[in-house]
C-alpha cells in the first residue's frame, strides 16, 4: 500500500509554459506527471492538421518534450499521463516511441488510448436515433451535419487505469477528461472501486485543481497578487493524495508562486456550473462539501469531498465550420485620442455600409476605455494619452470579411489624424470552427488500449 | 426618512456605508460556451453573509446590464465562503464565434468587483 501518491501537473493547456514539466520532473520527487493539452477548440485544430497530413493531429510540443525528459522519467520511475494524442494518439505515441529508440531506452511501455473519436460513426449513430442534439440550444445535429469537422466523446479515467495496470510508463490519450488524467493513477495505486463515489469525487477534485497548471499556485491569483514571489519561475501544482481521498496541494521547494486557500478556492470555482452537481464520466461531485485548510506554507489540505454515481451518458464535443471573422486594430494618439478613434469607427462602418457588405456582427471596442469592462468602466478620463480602436466582424461567407480586412489600412492616410500601430499588415481572415456540445449513451462507447514497447 | 422610502442598493445611510466588492471579495471567471461563470470569494469569513445578502442574482443581472443578455443564476458554497454565478449569453456567442477581447470572460471577475454594496457602518474594511 502506497502512503501518498504524488501527481504533478505539467501543462494546463496546449501552449502552456514549456519549462513547467521539466521543473516538475527535476525539481523534487513525484510519481506521475499529468499533462492536459485539450480544450474545446483544440480538437478541431488538430483535426484540420490531420486532414492535411495523416501523421499529424496531436500536440506536437509533446514529442520533443518527451525527447528531453525520457531519460529522467525512466531513471526517476515517473510515469506520464497525457491527452496530447488529440485526434491521432497512435501517431503521437509512435513519435514518442521513436524518441525512446533515439535515447537507446529499453522497457519503455507506451499505451495508446483510443475510442473517443466518433467522427466516422456519426451517420450510423444518427440513423439509430442517437440525435446528438445541441445541449445548449436543443437543435438537431442535422442542421450542421455536412459541416462537422471533428466529434469526440469525453472518456473518463477507466482506460488510463487499464493502461497503468498493464505497466505503461507513458499513457497517450485522445479526448480523456482533464480530471480523469489525475484521477486514473489514484485508482490504479489505491485500487479504489469504480463506485466508491466519495473517493472518485475526491480524485476528481484533485484533477480539477491540477488541470489548469499554475492557476492554483499563484498564477492569475487576485489576492495580494503584487507580493507573489518569483512569478518568473512559478511552481506548478502537485497533489499528494492519500488512500482516504484527502490530499495536499503543493509545489516543489525553491519555486515561485504561492499555494494558499485563496488561490486554490479561485481554481475550484474556475469554469464551475452547479457546484452541487459537477458531472464527469467517472462520477459526480458536490463541491459544497469540500473543506480547505492551510496546513503550512505552500501546502493546502483538501478533504471531506462527497460525490455521487456517474450518469449513463457521455459528453460529446463536436466541432463544425461556422463562418469567418477578422479583427483589425489601429492606435490613436493624444490629443483627442478617444474622439478620433470613435470617428474612425464611424467612418469605417459607413464605408462597409456603402459597400453593401453584410455581417452577422460588427463589434467595436476601444482598448484603454471599455474593452474589458464595457459600460461598467464609465467614461474615460479627459484626453487620455492613447486608445486602440479594435473592430471585429463575423459573417457566414468569407467575401465580406475579406473585403473588411482591406478597409483598415486606408484609414491611416484617409481618416482621422495621429494614427499608428498598423505594422502587422491586413487583419487575418480566420475560419470559425464552432463547438457543438451533445450527450450520448455510455453503452455506445468502448475505449481501446494498445501498447508500443521500446 | 420614512420606512417606505426606496433605497438604492449599495447606497449609504446612517447605519450603513457603501463599499465596492473589491474590498470584500476576490473572484475568478471563465467560460462554457456563451455562458460565463464568476466565482466570488469573501476575503474574510465574516464578509460571506454580507455577500449572500447583497449580491443576489437579480442585483448581478442589473450590474451587467448591456453586457449579459441572458439570465443570471447564483449558487452558494458556504464551505468556501463563495458564491458562483452563471451569466448566460454573456460572451458575444462564446468560444470561437465571439469578437470580444474578453471572449472567454476572463476579466468579468473584476467587472463584478466594481459593484458597490451596503455594509454596516462599523464594519472594519481596509
Amino acid at each position: 500500500m502506497t502512503a501518498v501518491v504524488r501527481v504533478a501537473s505539467g501543462q494546463g493547456f496546449w501552449g502552456d509554459w514549456l519549462e513547467a514539466p521539466i521543473q516538475q520532473v527535476r525539481g523534487g520527487p513525484i510519481d506521475y506527471l499529468m499533462m492536459d493539452y485539450l480544450a474545446e477548440v483544440t480538437m478541431s485544430i488538430m483535426q484540420k492538421q490531420r486532414a492535411r497530413d495523416p501523421a499529424l493531429g496531436y500536440a506536437k510540443d509533446f514529442v520533443p518534450l518527451m525527447g528531453r525528459l525520457l531519460p529522467d522519467l525512466v531513471s526517476r520511475k515517473i510515469r506520464v499521463i497525457s491527452n496530447a494524442g488529440g485526434v491521432n494518439p497512435a501517431g503521437c505515441a509512435e513519435m514518442v516511441w521513436e524518441a525512446a529508440q533515439h535515447h537507446g531506452l529499453h522497457d519503455v511501455r507506451i499505451a495508446v488510448v483510443t475510442g473517443d473519436d466518433i467522427l466516422d460513426r456519426l451517420d450510423d449513430l444518427l440513423a439509430r436515433g442517437i440525435e446528438l442534439r445541441n445541449m445548449d440550444t436543443g437543435e438537431s445535429l442535422d442542421v450542421v451535419r455536412d459541416r462537422v469537422q471533428s466529434a469526440n466523446v469525453y472518456l473518463g479515467a477507466g482506460p488510463v487505469v487499464e493502461a497503468l495496470d498493464a505497466g505503461a510508463n507513458i499513457v497517450v490519450t485522445g479526448r480523456v477528461t482533464d480530471t480523469g488524467l489525475t484521477l486514473a493513477p489514484l485508482i490504479h495505486e489505491f485500487g479504489w472501486a469504480p463506485d466508491d463515489w466519495d473517493r472518485i469525487a475526491a480524485g476528481t477534485v484533485a484533477g480539477h485543481i491540477n488541470e489548469c497548471g499554475a492557476q492554483c499556485t499563484g498564477g492569475n491569483c487576485l489576492v495580494a497578487w503584487d507580493t507573489i514571489p518569483d512569478l518568473a519561475n512559478p511552481g506548478y501544482p502537485i497533489v499528494e493524495v492519500s488512500d482516504d481521498g484527502s490530499f495536499v496541494v503543493t509545489k516543489h521547494p525553491g519555486t515561485g508562486g504561492r499555494v494558499t486557500v485563496a488561490g486554490v478556492t479561485e481554481q475550484l470555482l474556475y469554469e464551475m456550473g452547479d457546484p452541487t452537481n459537477y458531472i464527469t464520466p467517472d462520477g459526480t461531485v458536490d463541491f459544497t462539501t469540500i473543506q480547505l485548510e492551510q496546513a503550512s506554507k505552500d501546502r493546502v489540505k483538501v478533504q471531506s469531498v462527497r460525490g455521487g454515481p456517474a450518469t449513463d451518458s457521455l459528453k460529446v464535443s463536436i466541432s463544425y465550420l461556422y463562418g469567418y471573422k477578422a479583427v483589425g486594430t489601429l492606435v490613436y494618439a493624444w490629443p483627442d485620442a478617444y474622439q478620433k478613434a470613435r470617428k474612425a469607427d464611424e467612418v469605417l462602418r459607413e464605408r462597409l455600409r456603402r459597400l453593401g457588405l453584410e455581417f452577422e456582427e460588427i463589434l467595436t471596442e476601444f482598448v484603454g476605455v471599455n474593452a474589458t469592462h464595457g459600460p461598467l468602466a464609465g467614461p474615460p478620463p479627459a484626453d487620455i494619452p492613447e486608445v486602440q480602436l479594435r473592430i471585429g466582424v463575423r459573417a457566414r461567407k468569407s467575401g465580406p470579411v475579406q473585403r473588411f480586412s482591406r478597409e483598415i489600412a486606408p484609414l491611416v492616410l484617409n481618416g482621422p489624424p495621429s494614427v499608428t500601430g498598423f505594422a502587422g499588415g491586413r487583419p487575418k481572415v480566420e475560419e470559425i470552427v464552432a463547438y457543438w456540445p451533445a450527450l450520448m449513451p455510455k453503452s455506445e462507447i468502448h475505449p481501446k488500449v494498445e501498447y508500443l514497447v521500446a | 426618512m420614512g420606512t417606505k422610502a426606496k433605497r438604492r442598493p449599495g447606497k449609504a445611510t446612517a447605519r450603513s456605508k457603501s463599499v465596492p466588492l473589491v474590498k470584500l471579495a476576490h473572484a475568478r471567471s471563465g467560460d462554457k460556451g456563451d455562458t460565463a461563470n464568476i466565482g466570488l470569494i469573501a476575503l474574510e469569513p465574516e464578509y460571506y453573509p454580507l455577500l449572500v445578502r447583497a449580491v443576489t442574482a437579480a442585483r448581478v443581472a442589473r450590474h451587467f446590464k448591456g453586457i449579459v443578455f441572458g439570465r443570471v443564476e447564483r449558487f452558494e458554497l458556504p464551505n468556501l465562503n463563495a458564491l458562483n454565478f452563471l451569466l448566460h449569453e454573456a460572451l458575444g456567442g462564446g468560444g470561437t464565434l465571439s469578437l470580444k477581447t474578453d471572449a472567454q470572460g476572463k476579466v468579468l471577475s473584476t467587472a463584478l468587483l466594481r459593484m458597490e454594496i451596503s455594509v454596516p457602518r462599523e464594519l472594519d474594511v481596509e
